[in-house]
């Protein structure tokens, strides 16, 4: 005898009980969404504004929308977002290209005393960076790096690498043995063994690290306070500015905050599926 | 005629593991070199000239060259009370916020974990304040949103009450806090929902079919098995946490007094306010050797989060 | 199982991306400007404080005339909030790296760095081959505060002291007449007949922490009440009577008949609020008349104006100009004192009121400004209380008992910087309410006793 599926037996009370509870549910998670993402709401509203419909009591959600904000922010944010790609693209390959060989040999074919490495790694961002920004000061402006993208670029690589080398070993450890084994039995040297069974399957983890580093690089704004001034700054530096010592700034400094943060979040959005499948992947065994 | 399929694999030789040859280790050693040489230069050298300067008298506003002044800059570090009051606040800004935005991540990722109608869009909504630029997310919620005048949150609580609070005059550490969880409560949400949807999903329906309910399931099948995930969370977190500094630099620059003043924040204005490159370093090297104490105590309790399996 | 190899196919394209953007890096990093013997080309980079004045003008001017005029100089401009403008420039300057050629700076820095030997001596090395300048013209308290014996080390750009605004409306309402001079006890008085908590503050009043924010104001009430921050043997005289009298009249005066929040509120928030109908009065900037002018048209009708108020002195206003220095050994600075010349010359002043209006133009630095009758007509309700402020302020002699050291709103000491900002701190704190006054003065008063008195006087 067949067994009758368990839900055709399932009397009606029980059903709307669980389908009510099905759709409180689905109610209660976009209230909360909502709830958490109304400040970005309110960032992009106010962005609208003329600056005297932002400063308000009551705050305005009726008001004559205007341009003018954001054409204020692009005809001045130019050289800042240039800097700011530059030095979050190539030092994020930079990092990639670091971390990748350093993951493998830290997961696949480990060195001896692997666990020391990776904590060294670890223990370089337990760092404040604060610390040191005296003497990075000096060191830069010896090495004739003050003020160049290159100086950027250098630190945010280091800065992002122990978090790309921890991941991508994670993610390393997901190849399935077997995979490995019939490469190995095939006369794989280590290169082919990479290229074609390793890499592949790590890729949707490798866009989930360059997605981070991404974020951490783009985002930074003490080493670029700090160390650079007009030829190498970057788009958070372009954000500090826009708020004035003695004027109204409030809708001028959420269209620049809107528009700093609109090419991460892009990203982020696109990428989200691909984020938590890469956590999902291997962050923990 | 029968095809022989399903041979059994012929036994492997058993290799009993010899000592690597010296070739050996170094092509092991040779894809990490670049990674440990790059991170040392980078990171080491500033440190070492950091550690240099801590014993200096070297300041920015007067003409004066550097010159030696042994330990005295360690002994202003140890009696300063300032120094003390910003580590505190470190911890207890980072604690606070870790542990809210892991609560929180743990309920979100609930919520996330079952299917409803147009459930990517509100995890879209929920991933996006961890993408907005930290100084913007600072600005954003010390003017439109905290100002006591015009900020929206006042106009919000209204009906319970509220008037006209100065957020960040009265609650200033509160708000600074509270915009930390807001941009890392995405983070641990991730990170759960991950550990979420890695549960076998037999055993949580054998536990359905044994009648448990869904509390009981939660705390007695999800939380374990989440707890490693959890733990990279805080770990994690915290590690980033512990050095914010756009948050208090642009809604409080430290204040009201040293209100929301924490260690990174401590530093930067010895070096941007002071001038006082020594002190900085000195400040920063005490600050490193907590920190290494620190870690090595947390790892080792965290040990279970690094993958202690070989591949 | 194989994964699709487009993938990486797709990093590979990020990898070449990336290379071209490095190349763009190589060619586009490197400060810029060789230095050349001909003026009339190189790089200028300037760093400048944040304000509607600077942004709004001297920029876009700089773009349409300047570049245009001198089309071998290429400006640069660095924008900052004032404290990041003073740790930038005090890190360049020190470590001569060089950052800036032109660097904005107002009285509390120019006679530390060219006593250091850090500026340019513009008097020497410019002004006296350039008649054309007119350096007679500069307002004498502005001049004598920019200079270090007797040569000028930066020019002004525009200066302020600070005055009463109050809403007349509201003073006819109550039947209120606000004297030409008050004291603050008459403004006291006043404060408490207009508050209406919760819809009108009697007084408006910076409480936000920073010596340039809160401390600013509060200096004057301290210097008016006969108080200094040291004696003529460089004690500190934070928990001396004086100073302990205009603190709490100041605190209290907030905390009773203030704004709400006002430990969060400098020039910008004070703005908006009076602007908005919500200050009876407010004593700041001067140079918040030509913003009241230009934002809030409506309100500007209805404001009246007076002076500083006083205790136990004549005057009470502060002085700050915002000055542009050049630093000495700088590259290209031949171009850096065209850029210079430029932005603090009469001809730029016709060049904002051309494109901006007369009432827009940078005040408080020259003269010929306030004898311009077509300036006089377009600012004529705060033009002349203004230059009267700023006239009768001597930063050399700013309290009632002597002391050693010039400046009114602040001290020119190295250790000023730090020091302003710890005490700052603390009154932003008794302002809010987490500390009281006598707490909030004694940490100043250890904080300011870390120094020798030879650290501060420069001799140690």
């Amino acid at each position: 005898m067949t067994a009758v599926p368990v839900r055709d037996r399932e009397p009606a009370a029980l059903r709307l009980r669980r389908m009510t509870g099905q759709v409180g549910w689905g109610v209660l998670a976009w209230v909360v969404g909502i709830a958490f993402f109304l400040p970005v709401l309110w960032m992009v509203l106010t962005a609208f504004k003329p600056e005297s419909a932002a400063q308000t009591w009551p705050p305005k959600f009726v008001f004559t929308p205007t341009l003018a904000q954001f054409r204020l922010v692009f005809s001045g944010w130019g050289p800042y977002v240039t800097h700011s790609l530059i030095a979050t693209t190539v030092s994020t390959v930079l990092v990639l290209a670091l971390a990748v060989p350093a993951a493998y040999a830290l997961s696949v074919h480990p060195v001896p005393r692997w666990r020391d490495g990776l904590f060294f790694f670890i223990s370089t961002k337990m760092l404040p960076i604060v610390a040191a920004i005296g003497p990075l000061y000096v060191l830069a402006l010896h090495a004739h790096l003050l003020d160049s993208i290159w100086v950027l670029i250098i630190l945010y690589t280091a800065m992002n690498l122990p978090l790309a080398i921890w991941m991508i070993r994670s993610f390393m450890l997901e190849v399935p043995k077997e995979m490995l084994e019939a490469a190995e039995l095939d006369g794989a040297g280590r290169v082919r063994e990479m290229t074609e069974v390793i890499m592949p399957v790590i890729s949707p983890g490798l866009v989930s690290t360059a997605l981070i580093c991404v974020i951490f690089a783009w985002n930074e704004l003490f080493l670029a306070l700090n160390l650079t001034v007009t030829n190498a700054a970057t788009l958070p530096m372009f954000l500090i500015s826009s708020v004035p010592q003695e004027g109204l700034y409030l809708a001028h400094l959420s269209a620049a905050a809107t528009v700093a943060s609109i090419p991460v979040i892009l990203v982020g959005w696109i990428a989200q599926r691909s984020l938590v499948r890469g956590l999902s992947m291997g962050a923990i065994k | 005629m029968t095809v022989i399929e399903d041979l059994a694999p012929p036994p492997t030789a058993e290799v009993r593991p010899r000592r690597a040859s010296r070739r050996e280790r170094w092509q092991l050693r040779l894809p990490l070199l670049p990674a440990l040489v790059y991170t040392i230069v980078v990171t080491q050298i500033p440190f070492l000239v950091t550690l240099w300067y801590s014993f200096q008298s070297y300041f920015w506003n007067t003409p004066a060259p550097a010159h030696f002044n042994g330990l005295s800059n360690y002994k202003t570090v140890f009696t300063n009370p300032a120094f003390r009051g910003a580590l505190v606040r470190s911890v207890v800004m980072t604690a606070t916020a870790v542990i809210v935005a892991m609560v929180l991540g743990v309920f979100f990722a609930v919520l996330l974990d079952r299917k409803f109608l147009g459930r990517s869009i509100v995890r879209t909504l929920i991933i996006t304040p961890f993408l907005i630029m930290p100084v913007a997310a600072a600005l954003v919620w010390a003017g439109p949103m905290l100002d006591p005048n015009f900020g929206l949150v006042n106009w919000l609580l209204q009906p319970f009450g509220v008037h006209h609070v100065a957020w960040l005059s009265t609650h200033a550490l509160g708000s600074v806090i509270l915009v930390m969880i807001w941009q890392w409560t995405p983070f641990m949400t991730l990170i759960v929902l991950a550990g979420l949807q890695s549960q076998p999903a037999d055993t949580l329906e054998a536990a359905k079919v044994d009648g448990a309910g869904a509390w009981a399931t939660f705390g007695e099948l999800t939380l374990p098995h989440l707890r490693p995930y959890i733990e990279l969370g805080v770990l994690l977190g915290s590690i980033y946490l512990v050095n914010v500094f756009d948050a208090v630099k642009a809604m409080t620059q430290g204040g009201p007094g040293t209100a929301t003043t924490n260690l990174p924040y401590y530093l930067y204005q010895q070096v941007n306010n002071a001038f006082d490159i020594g002190g900085a370093a000195a400040t920063g090297v005490v600050t490193v050797i907590l920190t290494i104490i620190v870690a090595t105590f947390a790892l080792r309790m965290f040990a279970r989060v690094f993958q202690f399996e070989e591949a | 199982m194989r994964y699709p190899r487009f993938r990486l196919r797709a990093l590979g394209a990020v990898g070449c991306v990336a290379a071209l953007a490095a190349l763009a890096a190589c060619s586009s990093g490197g400060s810029g400007g060789s230095t050349s013997s001909n003026s009339n080309s190189g790089t200028v980079t300037v760093a400048v404080v944040s304000n509607p004045l600077i942004t709004g003008q001297m920029i876009p001017l700089t773009q349409s005339n300047f570049e245009k005029q001198y089309p071998g100089i290429n400006v640069k401009f660095a924008t900052y909030t004032e404290g990041d403008l003073r740790a930038a420039i005090q890190k360049a300057i020190s470590t001569r790296s060089y950052a800036f050629n032109v660097v904005m700076i107002g009285p509390y820095e120019t006679p530390l760095f060219a006593k250091n030997g850090w500026l340019t001596n513009l008097s020497k090395q410019y002004i006296a081959s350039d008649p054309g300048y007119d350096a007679g013209d500069l307002l004498p308290a502005i001049s004598k505060s920019l200079s270090y014996k007797g040569d000028l080390y930066a020019v002004p750009f525009y200066g302020e002291s600070s005055m009463m605004f109050y809403n007349k409306t509201l003073f006819q309402q109550a039947g209120l007449t606000m004297p030409h001079n008050p004291t603050w006890a008459q403004i006291e008085g006043f404060a408490a007949k207009l508050n209406q908590p919760g819809k009108v503050a009697g007084i408006c009043l910076r409480g936000l922490a920073g010596w340039g924010d809160n401390m600013a104001a509060l200096d004057t009430v301290v210097n008016t009440f006969g108080g200094q921050w040291f004696d003529m043997n460089w004690k500190p005289q934070l928990t001396a009577p004086p100073f302990v009298d205009a603190t709490n009249f100041y605190v209290n005066l907030v905390r009773k008949y203030g704004e709400p929040g006002a430990a969060n509120d400098s020039f910008n928030q004070l703005l908006t609020l009076y602007g908005q109908g919500k200050c009876a009065m407010w004593y700041d900037a001067t140079v918040a008349a030509t913003s009241i002018a230009t934002t809030y048209p409506d309100v500007y009708k209805q404001t009246g104006y007076a002076l500083a108020p006083v205790n136990l002195t004549k005057s009470s206003g502060w002085l700050w100009t915002w000055a542009l220095g050049i630093p000495q050994g700088a590259s290209d600075s031949g171009a850096a004192w065209k850029f210079v010349s430029w932005a603090t010359s009469k001809q730029y002043d016709q060049l904002v009121a051309a494109k901006y209006g007369w009432s827009a133009v940078p005040p408080g630095t020259r003269t010929s400004l306030y004898n311009n009758p077509q300036y006089q007509a377009a600012a004529k309700p705060f033009a002349a209380i203004t230059l009267e402020s700023i006239n009768s302020v001597d930063p050399e002699h700013p309290t009632l008992h002597p002391v050693p050291y010039t400046g009114i709103q602040y001290v020119v000491i190295p250790q000023f910087e730090s020091l302003g900002l710890t005490v700052a701190q603390q009154i932003a704190g008794a302002i809010a309410g987490t500390e009281s006054v006598s707490q909030a003065l004694q940490a100043g008063q250890s904080a300011a006793s870390q120094y020798t008195p030879a650290q501060l006087s420069g001799s140690g």
